[in-house]
């Protein structure tokens, strides 16, 4: 076997991934899905979420931002321990309470990520009470608006929504929880439909939406409807 | 087996979760079979009759009477099921909950587009008969304690089916993926 591939077990599965490769892509090359809100394909993880978070070695780890090293080899890593899972599901709910998520009108309902997870961990009702925090949506700019009531503030718009020149049109403003999503207004004047499309796409829940464009996919055709979030990527 | 007894409710919501129980299509039979009615929309009692073992709250507390009210079937009944979004989490009359009471009321009453037309003498409603307004929509849980939650706007059909019949037989509950969702 070449150098750079390196064994370790998931729940017991025996694993092989590349060196340097993330462990939650590793998972996924494997076949075992991790959940995630802020891992975004080829771009660096920020590990902002943590609900991504593994045991190895008997260690709390984010999976997303754990390099595959040398040292990982006969690691064993836990995944679906009803510990972790547990931990997931509580997440999940502290995200619902801390924002203002009302799926029944949100354009994103169906393909939310969010919401998504919380059909995975069965969540019936958080188990916190809710926040009801005042946030301001900011829909001054042509293409899109920002709903900051529904931010989970994953920073994937931040780290992936660049022009030519590497400037972002998305940054956080203030700290701890004063914290806000805002976009860049002289940037985002001259937006690309596609560009604002692909800041759709990119958000995990309904911050970021496209103007001039309403609830277009019927109720059980949307993203989420039919499969739980993780099966789309282990078909693949 | 002597029937059980289902008393229901709607607060402040819209009716949709008191047509998703009706939308069972057939089922009705079975369920009618299955249970007995008592203080509720469906057959317009006004008051309970007798202590009752299920009741279904549909939509959370915006108002002074919603919390009577539901005050009223936590005592008369023996499990409590919070039915629907706005009964679990205000649902979207809770859309007002970051907003000041006074400033809703004005847009409502004062300052909205069409009030110069319907309300010409700028009155704010005030009637003592009508129930006092709460400074925001709570959760039906934060009130009273709830013993069970059935989610979504409406909860699909099969959802409050399944879980009527799981609870009234105790047979296992039987709930595909699509069946739990949130709009
Ligand atoms: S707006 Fe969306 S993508 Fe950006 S930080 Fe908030 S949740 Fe994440």
């Amino acid at each position: 076997m070449s150098d750079n591939k390196i064994n370790f077990t998931i729940d017991g599965k025996q694993c092989i991934a590349e060196e340097g490769m993330d462990l939650w892509k590793a998972a996924m090359v494997n076949g075992i899905f991790i959940p995630y809100f802020c891992h975004l394909k080829d771009v660096i993880p920020a590990g902002s979420c943590r609900i991504c978070t593994v045991k190895v070695n008997g260690r709390c780890m984010a999976a997303c931002t754990t390099p595959i090293t040398k040292d990982m080899n006969g690691a064993v890593v836990e995944n679906e321990t009803p510990q972790l899972e547990e931990m997931r599901k509580m997440i999940v709910e502290l995200l619902f309470v801390e924002g203002n998520h009302f799926c029944p009108s949100c354009e994103k309902s169906g393909n939310c990520e969010l919401q998504a997870m919380a059909y995975r961990y069965k969540m019936m009702v958080p188990q916190f009470s809710y926040n009801f925090p005042l946030r301001k949506v900011d829909a001054s700019t042509p293409k899109i608006y920002l709903d900051r009531n529904r931010c989970i503030q994953c920073k994937k718009c931040i780290r992936a929504i660049k022009d030519e020149q590497g400037r972002s049109y998305f940054a956080f403003y203030k700290r701890g929880n004063k914290l806000e999503i805002h976009i860049d207004h002289e940037l985002a004047a001259n937006m690309s439909n596609e560009l604002a499309q692909t800041a759709m796409d990119t958000c995990p829940v309904g911050a970021i939406i496209r103007k001039e464009k309403g609830f277009d996919t019927p109720i059980g055709k949307r993203k989420f409807d039919k499969e739980p979030i993780g099966t789309e990527f282990l078909k693949k | 087996m002597s029937k059980a007894i289902v008393a229901t409710a709607s607060l402040a919501g819209c009716f949709g979760c008191h047509m998703s129980i009706l939308d069972i299509d057939d089922k009705i039979l079975q369920l009618i079979e299955l249970v007995e009615f008592n203080k509720s929309p469906i057959d317009d009692i006004k008051e309970f009759t007798k202590m009752c073992d299920v009741g279904l709250i549909e939509g959370g507390c915006c108002n002074s009477e919603n919390i009577e009210n539901l005050i009223n079937f936590r005592k008369n009944c023996k499990i409590l099921i919070s039915v629907g979004e706005c009964a679990i989490m205000g649902g979207l009359p809770a859309l007002r909950n970051g907003i000041p009471i006074k400033e809703c009321l004005d847009e409502a009453y004062l300052g909205g587009p069409t009030t110069g037309i319907c309300n010409p003498d700028k009155i704010m409603p005030n009637d003592e008969e009508l129930p006092m307004i709460l400074d925001k929509v709570y959760p039906c849980h934060e009130i009273v304690k709830i013993d069970y939650f059935l989610p979504g706007c409406p909860p699909r059909a099969e959802l409050i089916w399944e879980a009527l019949t799981a609870l009234l037989t105790g047979k296992e509950m039987n709930l595909p993926y699509e069946v739990i969702k949130f709009d």
